[in-house]
Protein backbone atom coordinates (compact mmCIF):
# COMPACT_ATOMS: atom_id res chain seq x y z
CA UNK A 1 0.00 0.00 0.00
CA UNK A 2 2.28 2.69 1.50
CA UNK A 3 4.49 4.73 -1.66
CA UNK A 4 7.62 6.43 -1.32
CA UNK A 5 6.80 10.41 -1.42
CA UNK A 6 8.38 13.23 -3.19
CA UNK A 7 8.40 17.38 -3.70
CA UNK A 8 7.75 18.10 -7.03
CA UNK A 9 6.60 21.43 -7.08
CA UNK A 10 6.78 24.70 -4.55
CA UNK A 11 5.87 28.10 -4.28
CA UNK A 12 6.18 31.26 -2.46
CA UNK A 13 4.70 34.87 -2.67
CA UNK A 14 7.51 37.70 -2.26
CA UNK A 15 7.14 38.03 1.48
CA UNK A 16 6.82 41.47 3.12
CA UNK A 17 5.55 43.25 6.39
CA UNK A 18 1.69 44.35 4.62
CA UNK A 19 0.19 42.88 1.72
CA UNK A 20 -2.36 45.39 1.62
CA UNK A 21 -2.58 44.98 -1.84
CA UNK A 22 -4.31 41.29 -1.72
CA UNK A 23 -6.83 39.31 0.47
CA UNK A 24 -5.55 36.19 2.36
CA UNK A 25 -7.44 34.31 -0.73
CA UNK A 26 -5.17 36.05 -3.30
CA UNK A 27 -1.98 35.71 -1.39
CA UNK A 28 -2.74 32.25 -0.82
CA UNK A 29 -3.49 31.92 -4.76
CA UNK A 30 -0.01 33.54 -5.61
CA UNK A 31 1.69 30.88 -3.55
CA UNK A 32 -0.55 28.03 -5.18
CA UNK A 33 -0.23 29.22 -8.68
CA UNK A 34 3.55 29.65 -8.62
CA UNK A 35 3.48 25.79 -7.11
CA UNK A 36 1.79 25.16 -10.08
CA UNK A 37 3.70 26.59 -12.29
CA UNK A 38 6.70 25.41 -11.42
CA UNK A 39 5.33 21.74 -11.58
CA UNK A 40 4.03 21.95 -14.81
CA UNK A 41 0.51 21.50 -13.84
CA UNK A 42 -3.01 22.09 -13.47
CA UNK A 43 -5.75 22.16 -10.58
CA UNK A 44 -7.06 19.20 -12.51
CA UNK A 45 -4.01 17.73 -11.42
CA UNK A 46 -4.47 17.92 -7.59
CA UNK A 47 -6.50 15.09 -5.70
CA UNK A 48 -6.58 16.53 -2.40
CA UNK A 49 -5.37 19.73 -0.55
CA UNK A 50 -4.08 20.39 2.92
CA UNK A 51 -4.28 24.08 4.13
CA UNK A 52 -3.13 26.12 7.60
CA UNK A 53 -2.81 29.71 9.06
CA UNK A 54 -2.74 30.38 12.87
CA UNK A 55 -5.86 30.98 13.02
CA UNK A 56 -6.16 33.38 15.64
CA UNK A 57 -3.76 35.69 14.16
CA UNK A 58 -6.54 36.86 11.14
CA UNK A 59 -9.51 35.45 12.88
CA UNK A 60 -10.03 33.33 9.85
CA UNK A 61 -11.56 29.82 11.75
CA UNK A 62 -11.89 27.88 8.49
CA UNK A 63 -9.67 28.24 6.08
CA UNK A 64 -10.41 25.43 4.47
CA UNK A 65 -14.18 26.38 3.10
CA UNK A 66 -12.71 30.11 3.21
CA UNK A 67 -9.71 29.52 0.39
CA UNK A 68 -10.97 27.83 -1.67
CA UNK A 69 -10.66 30.37 -4.43
CA UNK A 70 -7.17 30.38 -3.21
CA UNK A 71 -6.09 26.81 -3.72
CA UNK A 72 -8.44 25.45 -6.52
CA UNK A 73 -9.90 22.94 -3.63
CA UNK A 74 -13.15 23.26 -5.24
CA UNK A 75 -15.14 20.19 -5.07
CA UNK A 76 -11.72 18.52 -3.64
CA UNK A 77 -11.51 17.15 -0.26
CA UNK A 78 -10.19 19.98 1.42
CA UNK A 79 -8.38 19.66 5.03
CA UNK A 80 -7.36 22.25 7.57
CA UNK A 81 -4.37 22.22 10.03
CA UNK A 82 -3.60 24.21 12.35
CA UNK A 83 -0.98 23.06 15.09
CA UNK A 84 0.51 27.17 16.14
CA UNK A 85 4.10 27.90 14.84
CA UNK A 86 4.65 24.29 13.53
CA UNK A 87 1.20 24.77 11.22
CA UNK A 88 3.54 25.13 7.77
CA UNK A 89 5.48 22.17 8.45
CA UNK A 90 2.46 20.24 9.54
CA UNK A 91 0.46 20.82 6.23
CA UNK A 92 3.77 19.57 4.86
CA UNK A 93 3.87 16.38 6.67
CA UNK A 94 -0.33 15.44 6.23
CA UNK A 95 0.67 16.05 2.36
CA UNK A 96 3.14 13.49 2.81
CA UNK A 97 0.90 11.18 4.94
CA UNK A 98 -1.75 11.66 2.18
CA UNK A 99 0.75 10.56 -0.54
CA UNK A 100 2.45 8.01 1.34
CA UNK A 101 -0.96 5.91 2.51
CA UNK A 102 -1.36 5.72 -1.29
CA UNK A 103 -4.94 7.12 -1.16
CA UNK A 104 -4.10 10.30 -2.84
CA UNK A 105 -1.11 10.28 -5.87
CA UNK A 106 -0.80 14.19 -5.98
CA UNK A 107 -1.27 16.56 -2.88
CA UNK A 108 -1.22 20.29 -2.19
CA UNK A 109 0.19 21.76 1.31
CA UNK A 110 -0.17 25.54 1.92
CA UNK A 111 0.30 27.66 4.62
CA UNK A 112 -0.63 31.29 5.15
CA UNK A 113 -0.53 34.38 6.98
CA UNK A 114 -1.02 37.89 6.79
CA UNK A 115 0.31 39.02 10.25
CA UNK A 116 -0.25 42.33 9.49
CA UNK A 117 -4.03 41.86 10.30
CA UNK A 118 -4.01 41.80 13.87
CA UNK A 119 -1.30 41.99 16.90
CA UNK A 120 0.54 38.59 16.54
CA UNK A 121 1.43 38.51 20.17
CA UNK A 122 -2.03 39.15 21.42
CA UNK A 123 -3.00 36.32 19.08
CA UNK A 124 -0.48 34.27 20.09
CA UNK A 125 -1.39 34.61 23.95
CA UNK A 126 -4.89 33.10 22.78
CA UNK A 127 -3.06 29.55 22.31
CA UNK A 128 -2.12 29.08 25.77
CA UNK A 129 -4.19 28.62 29.27
CA UNK A 130 -6.50 31.24 29.47
CA UNK A 131 -6.68 31.22 33.32
CA UNK A 132 -2.85 30.12 34.49
CA UNK A 133 -1.11 31.58 31.89
CA UNK A 134 -2.30 34.11 29.35
CA UNK A 135 -1.85 37.20 32.25
CA UNK A 136 1.56 36.62 32.50
CA UNK A 137 2.56 34.93 29.11
CA UNK A 138 4.10 37.71 26.73
CA UNK A 139 3.81 35.48 23.74
CA UNK A 140 6.06 34.09 21.68
CA UNK A 141 8.82 36.46 22.16
CA UNK A 142 9.89 36.28 26.36
CA UNK A 143 9.54 32.75 25.83
CA UNK A 144 12.20 32.27 23.59
CA UNK A 145 14.15 35.09 25.77
CA UNK A 146 13.30 32.46 28.34
CA UNK A 147 15.27 29.60 26.67
CA UNK A 148 18.06 32.05 25.70
CA UNK A 149 18.33 33.02 29.47
CA UNK A 150 19.10 29.88 30.89
CA UNK A 151 20.93 28.10 28.10
CA UNK A 152 23.52 31.67 28.12
CA UNK A 153 23.91 31.13 31.82
CA UNK A 154 24.33 27.09 31.80
CA UNK A 155 27.74 27.54 28.87
CA UNK A 156 28.80 31.05 28.99
CA UNK A 157 27.08 32.12 25.46
CA UNK A 158 26.95 35.58 25.05
CA UNK A 159 24.73 38.04 23.34
CA UNK A 160 27.51 38.69 20.71
CA UNK A 161 27.26 34.81 19.43
CA UNK A 162 23.10 35.40 19.52
CA UNK A 163 24.41 38.18 17.23
CA UNK A 164 26.62 36.56 14.85
CA UNK A 165 23.62 33.91 14.09
CA UNK A 166 21.39 37.16 12.90
CA UNK A 167 24.36 38.36 11.02
CA UNK A 168 24.85 35.14 8.82
CA UNK A 169 21.28 34.80 8.32
CA UNK A 170 20.40 38.16 7.50
CA UNK A 171 24.30 37.99 4.89
CA UNK A 172 22.02 34.96 3.35
CA UNK A 173 18.51 36.86 2.73
CA UNK A 174 20.33 39.20 0.64
CA UNK A 175 20.91 36.60 -1.81
CA UNK A 176 16.89 35.40 -1.72
CA UNK A 177 14.60 37.61 -3.74
CA UNK A 178 11.45 36.24 -1.88
CA UNK A 179 12.97 37.17 1.69
CA UNK A 180 11.15 39.90 3.73
CA UNK A 181 14.34 41.45 5.26
CA UNK A 182 17.39 41.89 3.06
CA UNK A 183 20.11 44.57 4.21
CA UNK A 184 23.14 43.21 5.52
CA UNK A 185 23.80 43.98 9.02
CA UNK A 186 26.83 43.79 11.19
CA UNK A 187 27.38 42.39 15.03
CA UNK A 188 27.49 45.73 16.05
CA UNK A 189 24.25 46.72 14.89
CA UNK A 190 22.18 43.74 16.38
CA UNK A 191 24.02 43.90 19.83
CA UNK A 192 22.69 48.24 19.20
CA UNK A 193 19.31 47.45 18.16
CA UNK A 194 16.71 47.81 20.85
CA UNK A 195 16.12 45.46 23.31
CA UNK A 196 12.83 44.09 23.32
CA UNK A 197 12.64 41.45 25.99
CA UNK A 198 16.40 40.37 27.58
CA UNK A 199 18.05 39.06 25.58
CA UNK A 200 16.38 39.48 22.17
CA UNK A 201 16.85 42.75 21.09
CA UNK A 202 14.66 43.95 17.62
CA UNK A 203 17.92 42.34 15.08
CA UNK A 204 17.56 38.97 17.16
CA UNK A 205 14.28 37.90 16.63
CA UNK A 206 12.10 37.17 13.54
CA UNK A 207 9.91 39.74 11.80
CA UNK A 208 5.89 39.42 11.26
CA UNK A 209 5.29 38.95 7.41
CA UNK A 210 2.51 38.65 5.12
CA UNK A 211 2.68 35.49 2.94
CA UNK A 212 2.53 32.25 1.62
CA UNK A 213 3.88 29.00 0.29
CA UNK A 214 2.46 25.81 -1.40
CA UNK A 215 4.17 22.14 -1.96
CA UNK A 216 3.05 19.88 -4.30
CA UNK A 217 3.91 16.08 -3.39
CA UNK A 218 3.43 13.03 -5.19
CA UNK A 219 3.92 9.64 -5.14
CA UNK A 220 6.85 7.62 -6.54
CA UNK A 221 5.38 7.16 -10.39
CA UNK A 222 3.88 10.44 -10.68
CA UNK A 223 7.12 12.20 -9.06
CA UNK A 224 9.20 11.08 -11.85
CA UNK A 225 7.39 11.90 -14.85
CA UNK A 226 6.41 15.36 -13.16
CA UNK A 227 9.86 15.87 -12.26
CA UNK A 228 13.28 15.71 -13.09
CA UNK A 229 14.68 15.76 -9.97
CA UNK A 230 11.98 15.32 -7.35
CA UNK A 231 13.05 15.97 -3.80
CA UNK A 232 12.39 12.70 -1.97
CA UNK A 233 10.85 12.68 1.71
CA UNK A 234 12.65 10.01 3.89
CA UNK A 235 11.45 10.81 7.04
CA UNK A 236 9.48 12.91 9.37
CA UNK A 237 8.88 12.81 12.74
CA UNK A 238 6.62 15.52 14.79
CA UNK A 239 6.82 15.26 18.74
CA UNK A 240 4.61 17.18 20.78
CA UNK A 241 5.10 17.85 24.38
CA UNK A 242 2.83 19.70 27.32
CA UNK A 243 -0.08 21.58 27.49
CA UNK A 244 1.13 24.21 30.04
CA UNK A 245 4.60 26.36 29.33
CA UNK A 246 6.10 25.97 32.55
CA UNK A 247 6.54 22.64 32.35
CA UNK A 248 8.71 22.92 29.57
CA UNK A 249 12.47 22.31 30.14
CA UNK A 250 13.93 25.79 29.08
CA UNK A 251 17.04 25.82 28.00
CA UNK A 252 17.32 22.53 25.44
CA UNK A 253 14.51 22.03 23.17
CA UNK A 254 14.01 18.32 24.38
CA UNK A 255 11.16 17.83 21.42
CA UNK A 256 13.60 18.77 18.44
CA UNK A 257 16.15 16.31 20.17
CA UNK A 258 13.60 13.75 20.24
CA UNK A 259 12.55 14.37 16.73
CA UNK A 260 15.52 14.52 15.06
CA UNK A 261 16.77 11.06 16.50
CA UNK A 262 13.37 9.73 14.88
CA UNK A 263 13.99 11.08 12.09
CA UNK A 264 17.79 9.78 11.72
CA UNK A 265 17.18 6.19 13.04
CA UNK A 266 14.46 6.00 10.24
CA UNK A 267 16.33 7.34 7.29
CA UNK A 268 19.85 5.33 8.71
CA UNK A 269 21.95 8.37 9.29
CA UNK A 270 24.31 7.69 11.53
CA UNK A 271 26.57 10.92 11.59
CA UNK A 272 24.45 13.66 11.27
CA UNK A 273 27.70 16.34 10.75
CA UNK A 274 28.73 13.89 8.19
CA UNK A 275 25.56 12.85 6.51
CA UNK A 276 23.13 16.19 5.76
CA UNK A 277 24.62 18.40 3.42
CA UNK A 278 21.91 21.29 4.32
CA UNK A 279 19.73 22.64 7.06
CA UNK A 280 16.74 24.64 6.83
CA UNK A 281 15.69 25.16 10.52
CA UNK A 282 12.51 26.88 12.28
CA UNK A 283 14.86 29.02 13.97
CA UNK A 284 12.62 32.21 15.25
CA UNK A 285 15.43 34.21 17.16
CA UNK A 286 18.98 34.22 16.91
CA UNK A 287 20.12 32.15 20.15
CA UNK A 288 17.75 29.49 19.11
CA UNK A 289 20.16 28.87 16.07
CA UNK A 290 23.01 27.90 18.80
CA UNK A 291 21.13 25.85 21.55
CA UNK A 292 19.07 23.90 18.55
CA UNK A 293 22.15 22.77 16.39
CA UNK A 294 23.22 20.81 19.67
CA UNK A 295 19.67 19.66 20.01
CA UNK A 296 19.49 18.33 16.65
CA UNK A 297 23.04 16.34 17.24
CA UNK A 298 25.49 18.24 14.97
CA UNK A 299 27.57 19.34 18.34
CA UNK A 300 27.72 18.48 21.64
CA UNK A 301 26.26 21.08 24.44
CA UNK A 302 27.45 24.63 24.53
CA UNK A 303 29.50 23.69 21.69
CA UNK A 304 27.33 26.19 19.26
CA UNK A 305 29.14 29.39 19.65
CA UNK A 306 32.52 27.57 18.41
CA UNK A 307 30.75 25.81 14.94
CA UNK A 308 28.95 29.00 14.37
CA UNK A 309 32.24 31.47 14.50
CA UNK A 310 34.42 28.88 12.96
CA UNK A 311 32.39 30.07 9.89
CA UNK A 312 30.72 26.18 9.52
CA UNK A 313 27.17 27.31 9.55
CA UNK A 314 27.40 29.88 7.03
CA UNK A 315 26.56 29.39 3.02
CA UNK A 316 30.13 28.43 1.99
CA UNK A 317 30.74 26.04 5.53
CA UNK A 318 30.74 22.46 5.82
CA UNK A 319 27.08 22.84 7.47
CA UNK A 320 25.26 25.46 6.16
CA UNK A 321 22.22 26.57 8.15
CA UNK A 322 19.15 28.57 6.78
CA UNK A 323 20.93 29.51 3.11
CA UNK A 324 17.77 31.17 2.42
CA UNK A 325 18.00 33.69 5.10
CA UNK A 326 15.78 31.84 7.42
CA UNK A 327 12.69 32.50 9.62
CA UNK A 328 14.47 35.75 11.02
CA UNK A 329 13.86 37.24 7.64
CA UNK A 330 10.88 36.00 6.70
CA UNK A 331 8.36 34.86 8.50
CA UNK A 332 4.65 35.00 7.51
CA UNK A 333 4.27 31.81 10.54
CA UNK A 334 1.70 29.53 8.90
CA UNK A 335 3.64 29.11 6.11
CA UNK A 336 6.95 29.42 7.45
CA UNK A 337 7.25 25.39 8.24
CA UNK A 338 6.35 25.23 4.71
CA UNK A 339 8.42 27.25 3.23
CA UNK A 340 11.71 25.52 5.24
CA UNK A 341 10.57 22.18 3.20
CA UNK A 342 10.52 23.83 -0.06
CA UNK A 343 13.99 25.50 0.32
CA UNK A 344 15.52 22.18 1.64
CA UNK A 345 13.77 20.97 -1.95
CA UNK A 346 15.05 23.94 -3.96
CA UNK A 347 18.47 22.46 -2.46
CA UNK A 348 19.04 19.21 -3.54
CA UNK A 349 17.15 19.62 -6.78
CA UNK A 350 19.90 22.89 -7.54
CA UNK A 351 17.47 25.69 -8.07
CA UNK A 352 17.88 27.39 -5.22
CA UNK A 353 19.48 30.33 -7.65
CA UNK A 354 22.14 33.33 -6.10
CA UNK A 355 20.95 30.71 -2.30
CA UNK A 356 22.31 27.33 -3.66
CA UNK A 357 25.23 25.88 -1.42
CA UNK A 358 27.24 23.49 -3.18
CA UNK A 359 26.49 19.17 -3.51
CA UNK A 360 23.31 18.93 -1.59
CA UNK A 361 22.19 15.18 -1.57
CA UNK A 362 20.42 15.58 1.98
CA UNK A 363 18.69 18.25 3.60
CA UNK A 364 16.88 18.67 7.11
CA UNK A 365 13.62 21.05 7.47
CA UNK A 366 12.50 21.63 10.94
CA UNK A 367 9.29 23.38 12.60
CA UNK A 368 8.80 24.72 16.01
CA UNK A 369 5.60 25.91 17.42
CA UNK A 370 3.10 25.91 20.09
CA UNK A 371 4.22 24.69 23.82
CA UNK A 372 7.67 23.83 22.45
CA UNK A 373 7.40 21.47 20.11
CA UNK A 374 9.51 20.36 16.95
CA UNK A 375 8.23 18.60 13.37
CA UNK A 376 11.36 17.82 11.63
CA UNK A 377 11.23 16.24 7.65
CA UNK A 378 14.66 14.66 5.79
CA UNK A 379 14.62 15.14 2.27
CA UNK A 380 16.91 13.40 -0.28
CA UNK A 381 17.99 13.37 -3.61
CA UNK A 382 17.30 9.86 -4.34
CA UNK A 383 14.05 7.85 -2.89
CA UNK A 384 15.13 5.65 0.20
CA UNK B 1 -12.06 55.70 -12.92
CA UNK B 2 -9.37 53.24 -13.79
CA UNK B 3 -9.82 49.83 -13.12
CA UNK B 4 -5.90 49.25 -12.56
CA UNK B 5 -4.55 51.01 -9.76
CA UNK B 6 -6.64 52.28 -6.73
CA UNK B 7 -6.08 55.65 -5.68
CA UNK B 8 -5.66 54.05 -1.72
CA UNK B 9 -5.95 50.62 -0.34
CA UNK B 10 -8.85 50.22 2.29
CA UNK B 11 -8.85 47.99 5.09
CA UNK B 12 -11.80 46.91 7.31
CA UNK B 13 -11.31 47.30 10.95
CA UNK B 14 -13.26 45.67 13.82
CA UNK B 15 -12.37 46.24 17.39
CA UNK B 16 -13.33 42.16 18.84
CA UNK B 17 -15.06 42.18 21.92
CA UNK B 18 -15.96 38.37 22.96
CA UNK B 19 -16.70 37.64 26.38
CA UNK B 20 -15.94 34.02 27.21
CA UNK B 21 -16.30 31.97 30.76
CA UNK B 22 -13.54 29.26 31.22
CA UNK B 23 -14.54 27.02 33.98
CA UNK B 24 -11.71 25.66 36.36
CA UNK B 25 -12.96 22.55 37.15
CA UNK B 26 -12.81 20.76 40.88
CA UNK B 27 -8.56 20.94 40.95
CA UNK B 28 -8.59 24.46 40.09
CA UNK B 29 -11.35 25.43 42.04
CA UNK B 30 -10.08 24.19 45.18
CA UNK B 31 -6.30 25.52 44.42
CA UNK B 32 -7.67 28.66 44.11
CA UNK B 33 -10.19 28.54 46.80
CA UNK B 34 -6.96 28.23 49.38
CA UNK B 35 -4.78 30.84 47.66
CA UNK B 36 -8.19 33.05 48.50
CA UNK B 37 -8.81 32.21 51.83
CA UNK B 38 -5.96 30.90 53.14
CA UNK B 39 -3.12 31.99 51.08
CA UNK B 40 -1.49 28.52 50.69
CA UNK B 41 -0.56 26.93 47.74
CA UNK B 42 -1.92 23.45 46.69
CA UNK B 43 -0.58 21.16 44.77
CA UNK B 44 -1.15 17.56 43.47
CA UNK B 45 0.85 14.57 43.54
CA UNK B 46 0.89 11.74 40.31
CA UNK B 47 0.49 8.51 41.76
CA UNK B 48 2.44 6.80 39.15
CA UNK B 49 5.82 9.03 38.90
CA UNK B 50 5.10 11.21 42.01
CA UNK B 51 5.37 14.72 40.35
CA UNK B 52 3.97 17.41 42.45
CA UNK B 53 1.88 19.81 39.86
CA UNK B 54 1.22 23.28 40.85
CA UNK B 55 -1.08 24.60 39.75
CA UNK B 56 -2.56 21.11 39.62
CA UNK B 57 -4.63 19.22 37.22
CA UNK B 58 -6.27 16.08 37.48
CA UNK B 59 -3.80 14.14 34.52
CA UNK B 60 -0.42 13.67 34.62
CA UNK B 61 0.00 13.65 30.76
CA UNK B 62 3.23 11.84 31.01
CA UNK B 63 1.89 8.97 33.01
CA UNK B 64 -1.28 9.54 31.82
CA UNK B 65 -2.95 8.64 34.91
CA UNK B 66 -5.13 10.72 37.34
CA UNK B 67 -3.79 12.93 40.10
CA UNK B 68 -4.95 11.99 43.38
CA UNK B 69 -2.99 13.35 46.63
CA UNK B 70 -3.04 16.94 47.45
CA UNK B 71 -0.35 18.56 49.19
CA UNK B 72 0.55 21.90 50.35
CA UNK B 73 3.49 23.30 48.88
CA UNK B 74 5.56 27.04 49.84
CA UNK B 75 4.75 30.32 49.07
CA UNK B 76 8.79 30.34 48.25
CA UNK B 77 10.48 28.86 45.60
CA UNK B 78 13.07 29.35 43.02
CA UNK B 79 13.01 31.28 39.57
CA UNK B 80 13.74 28.66 36.94
CA UNK B 81 13.72 31.24 34.05
CA UNK B 82 12.57 34.74 33.29
CA UNK B 83 12.57 37.58 31.25
CA UNK B 84 11.92 41.24 31.47
CA UNK B 85 9.32 42.51 28.96
CA UNK B 86 9.98 45.67 27.54
CA UNK B 87 7.68 45.91 23.59
CA UNK B 88 4.12 47.13 23.56
CA UNK B 89 1.48 44.35 22.58
CA UNK B 90 -2.32 44.26 22.82
CA UNK B 91 -3.33 41.98 25.73
CA UNK B 92 -6.00 39.95 24.23
CA UNK B 93 -7.62 39.60 27.49
CA UNK B 94 -8.79 43.35 27.62
CA UNK B 95 -7.99 44.69 24.23
CA UNK B 96 -5.95 46.84 25.66
CA UNK B 97 -2.02 47.67 25.67
CA UNK B 98 -0.47 45.51 28.58
CA UNK B 99 1.40 47.86 31.12
CA UNK B 100 4.97 47.26 30.44
CA UNK B 101 8.06 46.78 31.57
CA UNK B 102 7.21 43.68 33.46
CA UNK B 103 9.06 40.21 34.47
CA UNK B 104 7.48 37.29 33.35
CA UNK B 105 9.04 34.36 35.06
CA UNK B 106 8.50 30.65 36.20
CA UNK B 107 8.74 29.74 39.48
CA UNK B 108 9.02 26.28 41.01
CA UNK B 109 7.17 26.82 44.95
CA UNK B 110 8.89 24.66 47.44
CA UNK B 111 7.21 21.25 47.45
CA UNK B 112 6.54 21.42 44.02
CA UNK B 113 7.95 19.66 40.58
CA UNK B 114 6.27 21.88 37.70
CA UNK B 115 6.66 25.74 37.79
CA UNK B 116 4.39 28.70 38.18
CA UNK B 117 3.22 31.14 35.69
CA UNK B 118 3.52 34.80 37.20
CA UNK B 119 5.31 37.60 37.17
CA UNK B 120 8.64 39.08 39.26
CA UNK B 121 8.25 42.41 41.04
CA UNK B 122 12.21 43.30 39.96
CA UNK B 123 12.74 44.58 36.34
CA UNK B 124 16.17 45.16 36.13
CA UNK B 125 17.66 42.44 34.25
CA UNK B 126 20.90 43.13 36.31
CA UNK B 127 19.37 41.94 39.70
CA UNK B 128 17.44 39.07 38.11
CA UNK B 129 19.32 36.03 38.06
CA UNK B 130 17.69 32.19 37.08
CA UNK B 131 17.94 30.39 40.49
CA UNK B 132 17.10 33.21 42.70
CA UNK B 133 14.71 32.68 45.80
CA UNK B 134 11.36 34.40 45.60
CA UNK B 135 8.19 35.10 47.65
CA UNK B 136 4.72 35.67 46.67
CA UNK B 137 3.25 39.04 47.74
CA UNK B 138 -0.39 38.42 47.99
CA UNK B 139 -3.48 41.07 47.34
CA UNK B 140 -5.09 42.41 50.74
CA UNK B 141 -8.61 41.41 48.76
CA UNK B 142 -8.66 38.12 46.81
CA UNK B 143 -11.20 37.08 44.38
CA UNK B 144 -9.95 33.55 43.57
CA UNK B 145 -7.80 34.63 40.78
CA UNK B 146 -4.45 33.16 40.18
CA UNK B 147 -3.22 37.22 38.38
CA UNK B 148 -4.61 38.90 41.13
CA UNK B 149 -4.37 37.25 44.08
CA UNK B 150 -0.72 37.07 43.84
CA UNK B 151 0.57 40.93 42.53
CA UNK B 152 3.73 38.92 41.88
CA UNK B 153 7.19 37.22 43.20
CA UNK B 154 9.74 39.15 45.27
CA UNK B 155 13.18 38.54 45.70
CA UNK B 156 14.38 36.88 49.34
CA UNK B 157 17.09 38.56 50.84
CA UNK B 158 19.88 34.88 51.10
Amino acid sequence: MAQRVAVVGFGQTHHKSNRGDVTGIELINEAVRRALEDAELGPGDIDAVVIGNMDHFENINLADMWGVEGTGGYLKPVMKLTTGGTTGTTVAIAGYYHVASSLFDVVLAVGWEKNSESDTTGGTITAFDPVWERFSFPGALPGLALDAVVYMQKYGVTEKDGARVAVRDRANAARNPYAHLRDPITVDDVLRSPMLSYPIKLLDICPRSDGAAALILAGEEKARKICRQPAWIWSVSVCHNYTYTSDVNFGYLDTLEQACRETYKKAGIKDPGKEIDVIEMYQPCSFAGLSWLEAMGFCGPGEAPGLLWDGATDAGGDLPVNPSGGVLNANPIGATGTIRVGEVARQIQGRAGACQVPEVKTGLATGFGGCYWSDVLLLGNRPR
Amino acid sequence: MSLKAPPELIVFQQMADVPYNWSLGREGSLFLIALRDEKKFLGIKCPSCGKVYVPPRKVCGPCFTANSQWVEVGDEGVVTAFSVVNYRFTDPATGLPREVPYTFAFVRLDGADTKLCHKLAETDPARLKVGMRVKAVFAEQRTGNIEKDVIHFRAVQA
